[in-house]
Parts: structure tokens; C-alpha cells; sequence
């Protein structure tokens, strides 16, 4: 059997498959089609300090390979995942990792200090870079001085992983890596969606409520891809990578770029059992090109 | 609720029924999958390259030992259209089933069901279980030309069945709401279900709460993975955004905000 543990941070997963964010619900959704005991972590919907509505229907549209979603953050908030999600899912063998988002510092703090007095917690992942949310979210993510406030702020009141998940809406993303690193970040997760707007010629009307909304799917991957490798080489902090990954092959281009981890997202929509898929899928493979370690994949792009 | 499947089904049957539309019959491949009426799946689409998403389909009809179902498609874009060739024998990846179905109350006697173009398709289980619960069904069918009335004659197996054309091709003429069921005679139902286009299903609500009775619709929103986590396919209700997914499709027409009242969304 090959070795498929790896690090981000102090915490060991068992294997790189993580979900990402607002695509696997509390993990409960999934119950019938993956063991979530087999998963790495798996990270739970964008959760703030208050109850959200979220944004107005149509929240989504298909687009080639992929698809625009504009949800905004819909979630019970912190009290309610804490009181009566966390005791449905802490029993798992599988890191739940809760994705903290806010509309201004002082959300992300105090949802981050009532999160660490959940010792079934441990990892926090700071969205910083929501593209749905009017106040907050990619603002946070999207200026250097802005990001350095909020992350230096969670740092002082988290003290287990904290992973920092970077927007792709930016001129040039290995400073924000730097930023997330430099006030102690122990990991970064890149990329969120992309932002973009989906036209309904017919009506001369936008497909979402919003206008814009955040692009996933396939169509992001090569950007992904491109943005974990340039974040590998300016960083030294663990990279989890996501964007499009639909499969094994996928998921393994994303190590060799530089990711020690992967988030699978917008394929959970399409096939539910991917991610327990491409944990067996990364197995087989590490099997057949002969690879005792899979954490020796990391950056190993020849270049 | 009951567990859910992801499976590579067996296509057992294709009717065309016209141009547009097409019934397919799936074997539920040795699932112990328990089925509501009103309840629907996620069809996986082979072939097409821009419909990346799964088809939310809903169930027409289910075998009384639940071995198979059937779903009644109208052709709308590329998804729909390349899995209206597929052929007998072959396979499709499907998750089912799906959602919060309709709700029968056996103290009911006499129920109205009302379909409108493709709509009508989840009336058909529905009219079979409520029949076989001992309430009388009778279904209203409604459409602009005949070709919009689909497979009428399968319910008169378990209901009263009446057609409405725009065009008096078949049935009376007129929309379904200047039926005497709907117009005159609703206050004689215990309760009305409906599945159509919005517009209709909102008039129908309407005229179910003047008469004082109960009244489910069954909504269409658009919907990414049909198990509750995307949370795109949120329905605005008294109660706040619900999934269309889970909590729905079908829900009392009086949750919906604006459905009943002029309201405004509070989002």
C-alpha cells in the first residue's frame, strides 16, 4: 500500500482529498454516496457569526464546463453549526475544517473564538475571498492591508490550522500568498471561483439576481493550476489546491504543481461519490507508477 | 426520509410521445429505493458537451414494486435533447430519489389535481397513490394546442380526467382556471395539487385559498446538485430561503412568499 498521508501544518491527513467549501454541504448530505471516515478533511459551508439568507433566486447558471453561482453565503451561523451540526458530523474520523467568513474583522474573530472552544475543530479555513457577499468576503481578500488585518487578528485568537483560501480576483496572487504566510497562515487553499457574468441574449437580462457570480467547474482548472505553481514557488506554508478537479488525474496534476492537498468542489454536484473515487483512484495510481510516498509528488513538476 | 441512490440504470422502454416530448422507463436496478409521488432524480446526461450539470427529472410513474420508474421529458435544450436519444438497453448514471414529495391526507375525499404542458407529469403517480389511499382523484389537464396534452389517457386508470386546449383542439377551450372544477366547483374538493408554469400555478393558489382549501405546487427552480448542498435552488418562504431540493420541490403554495399575498422578498 502506498503511503498517502500528508501535512498541512500539524495536521496529518490520511490522505489529500479534502471538499471544498459550499459544495458539500455538512458532509450529512453526502451520507449515502461517500464514508466520509475515508476522506482527508472535509470543510463545511461558509459559516459567519449571524444567520444569512443569502442571495435572491436564480443563484446559478451553466455555463461550458462549468457553472456560475452567486448563493452569498447562506448559512444558520456559527451558534447553530456548533449546536446542532457539529454533533451530528465529530464523530467522523476525518478532519472537519469550517470555513469562516464575515462582513467585517470583528465577525471573523468572534466566530474564530467560538470555534476554538470546539476541540472537534481543527482547522479553520478564512474566506477571505467570497465573491457573492457585498460587504466583506473578497474584499478582505483582494487588498493586501486588508488581508494582513484580518488574518494577523484570527491568528491571535485561533491557535490550531488555520488555512487561508485566496481569491483568484487579483493582478497577481503569490502576493496575497506572501501576505497569508507572513502573519501566520500554517496553509493556503487556492482558488476560489473566478468572477464573471452569464448573459441571457433573449431577455437581455443577467442569468443571476446578483449579476456577477463566482465560475467553477473544468473551465477554471488551467487557472488553477497555474496559480498553486506560481504560489508554490513564493511560499514555503503547505498549498491546497482546487479548481475544476473532476477526477484522479486531475487531483494528481494539482500535487505536481505544488499542492500537498486538494478540495474537490463543483463535482460533488455532478457525482456525489466523487471524492471517495478519487481517494481509491489516488491509491491505484500511486500503484501503478510506482510511488511509495505521494507527498513526493508535491512539486514535482518538471519544468 | 428514505436513502438515496446513485446507480447506472437500464433504460427498459422510449416512447416518443411527440416532437418535443419522450417518457423513458428505468430499472431501478435492484435498489430498495422507496418512492413519493411528487418526488424526483438527477439524470447524469452522456454526450453533451455544454450540459455539465445533472437533469433534475420528476417521476411520472413508479412499478407498484418500485423495479422501475418512468420520467416524462419535454426536449428544452442540449441536456435534454441528447438524452432523448438514447436507445432501450442502454444506461444511464441517475441519483434518485429525490426531495420532499406531495402529501396525502386519507381524510380527504375528493382531490383536484392540476397539470399544465409538461407539468403534468408527477400527477400521475400522485393520482395512482391517492387512489390507492382511497380518495377519488380528478385531474385537469391544460395546454395551448393538443400536442401540449401528454398522455392523458393514462390517468383515467385512476381519475376523473378533464382537458383544457387554448386552441379547442382537444378538451373544452379556455385554460385550465375557466374549467368549472377550478372556477365554479372548488369549494367540492378537499384539496388541490399542481404542476405547471408558474403563472398558472399562482392563479390556482389563488382561487385555493378564496375557497378554503388546501394547496401544494410543485416548483421547477434551477438546481445544481439536487441533494441540498449547493443551495442554488432556494425557494424565499416564511420560514426563510429553504432548499428546492429538500424541503421542496413541492410545498404548500402558502410558504412561497408572494405567492398568495402581494409581498415583497425579504432577502
Amino acid at each position: 500500500m502506498s503511503d498517502l498521508k500528508v501535512n498541512i501544518g500539524s495536521l496529518e491527513l490520511k490522505n489529500p482529498v479534502m471538499t471544498a467549501s459550499g459544495t458539500f454541504g455538512y458532509g450529512l448530505e453526502f451520507e449515502d454516496f461517500v464514508d466520509l471516515n475515508k476522506l482527508g478533511g472535509f470543510v463545511v459551508k461558509g459559516t459567519t457569526l449571524e444567520i444569512r439568507q443569502g442571495n435572491k433566486y436564480p443563484r446559478m447558471a451553466e455555463t461550458p464546463a462549468g457553472m456560475l453561482n452567486a448563493v452569498g453565503l447562506q448559512n444558520k451561523g456559527v451558534h447553530a453549526f456548533v449546536k446542532d451540526i457539529l454533533p451530528k458530523i465529530k464523530h467522523y474520523n476525518s478532519h472537519i475544517v469550517v470555513n469562516v467568513a464575515g462582513s467585517k474583522l470583528e465577525d471573523y474573530v468572534e466566530t474564530a473564538e467560538i470555534l476554538n472552544s470546539e476541540k472537534d475543530i481543527p482547522a479553520i479555513e478564512l474566506n477571505v475571498s467570497c465573491p457573492n457577499v457585498k460587504e466583506g468576503g473578497m474584499a478582505f481578500g483582494t487588498s493586501c492591508p486588508a488581508m494582513v488585518e484580518v488574518v494577523k487578528a484570527v491568528r491571535n485568537v485561533w491557535d490550531r490550522t488555520m488555512i487561508v483560501k485566496l481569491s483568484p480576483n487579483v493582478t497577481n496572487i503569490t502576493d496575497f500568498a506572501k501576505v497569508a504566510e507572513d502573519e501566520g497562515a500554517d496553509a493556503i487553499s487556492l482558488i476560489n471561483t473566478l468572477l464573471g457574468i452569464a448573459v441571457d441574449a433573449k431577455t437581455r437580462k443577467p442569468k443571476l439576481s446578483t449579476v456577477t457570480g463566482g465560475l467553477s467547474g473544468p473551465a477554471v482548472k488551467p487557472v488553477a493550476l497555474r496559480m498553486v505553481w506560481q504560489c508554490y514557488n513564493a511560499v514555503k506554508i503547505p498549498i491546497i489546491g482546487m479548481g475544476g478537479i473532476m477526477n484522479t488525474e486531475d487531483a494528481i496534476e494539482f500535487m505536481i504543481a505544488g499542492a500537498t492537498a486538494i478540495q474537490v468542489g463543483t463535482a460533488n454536484f455532478v457525482n456525489p461519490a466523487v471524492t471517495g473515487e478519487i481517494v481509491d483512484g489516488m491509491e491505484a495510481w500511486c500503484k501503478e507508477h510506482n510511488i511509495a510516498k505521494i507527498s513526493d509528488l508535491i512539486g514535482s513538476l518538471e519544468v | 426520509m428514505s436513502r438515496k441512490f446513485q446507480k447506472k440504470l437500464k433504460v427498459l422502454e422510449y416512447v416518443r410521445i411527440n416532437e418535443l416530448h419522450y417518457l423513458l422507463k428505468m430499472d431501478t436496478g435492484g435498489a430498495n429505493a422507496v418512492f413519493e409521488p411528487g418526488q424526483f432524480v438527477e439524470v447524469l446526461v452522456p454526450g453533451a458537451k455544454d450540459a455539465f450539470l445533472r437533469r433534475p427529472i420528476s417521476l411520472h410513474d413508479v412499478a407498484d414494486d418500485n423495479s422501475s420508474f418512468t420520467m416524462m421529458i419535454k426536449i428544452v435544450g442540449e441536456g435534454t435533447r441528447a438524452l432523448s436519444e438514447v436507445r432501450e438497453g442502454d444506461e444511464l448514471d441517475i441519483v434518485f430519489p429525490l426531495g420532499h414529495g406531495f402529501s396525502i391526507n386519507e381524510n380527504h375525499k375528493k382531490v383536484l389535481l392540476v397539470g399544465g404542458g409538461c407539468g403534468v407529469a408527477p400527477l400521475l403517480h400522485l393520482s395512482k397513490v391517492a387512489k390507492e389511499k382511497g380518495l377519488q382523484p380528478y385531474v385537469l389537464i391544460g395546454g395551448k394546442t393538443a400536442n401540449d396534452i401528454l398522455e392523458a389517457d393514462a390517468y383515467r386508470k385512476y381519475a376523473e380526467v378533464a382537458i383544457m386546449t387554448e386552441n379547442a383542439e382537444l378538451g373544452e377551450k379556455g385554460m385550465v382556471t375557466d374549467h368549472i372544477w377550478l372556477k365554479d366547483g372548488l369549494k367540492d374538493f378537499d384539496f388541490v395539487y399542481t404542476c405547471g408554469p408558474d403563472p398558472m400555478m399562482k392563479a390556482i393558489a389563488a382561487l385555493a385559498e378564496e375557497a378554503g382549501i388546501g394547496c401544494e405546487v410543485s416548483l421547477e427552480n434551477l438546481m445544481a446538485c439536487g441533494i441540498g448542498a449547493c443551495l442554488c435552488c432556494t425557494v424565499h418562504t416564511h420560514e426563510g430561503n429553504v432548499r428546492a431540493c429538500v424541503e421542496g420541490p413541492v410545498f404548500n403554495a402558502n410558504q412561497i412568499i408572494g405567492w398568495n399575498q402581494n409581498e415583497n422578498c425579504h432577502v
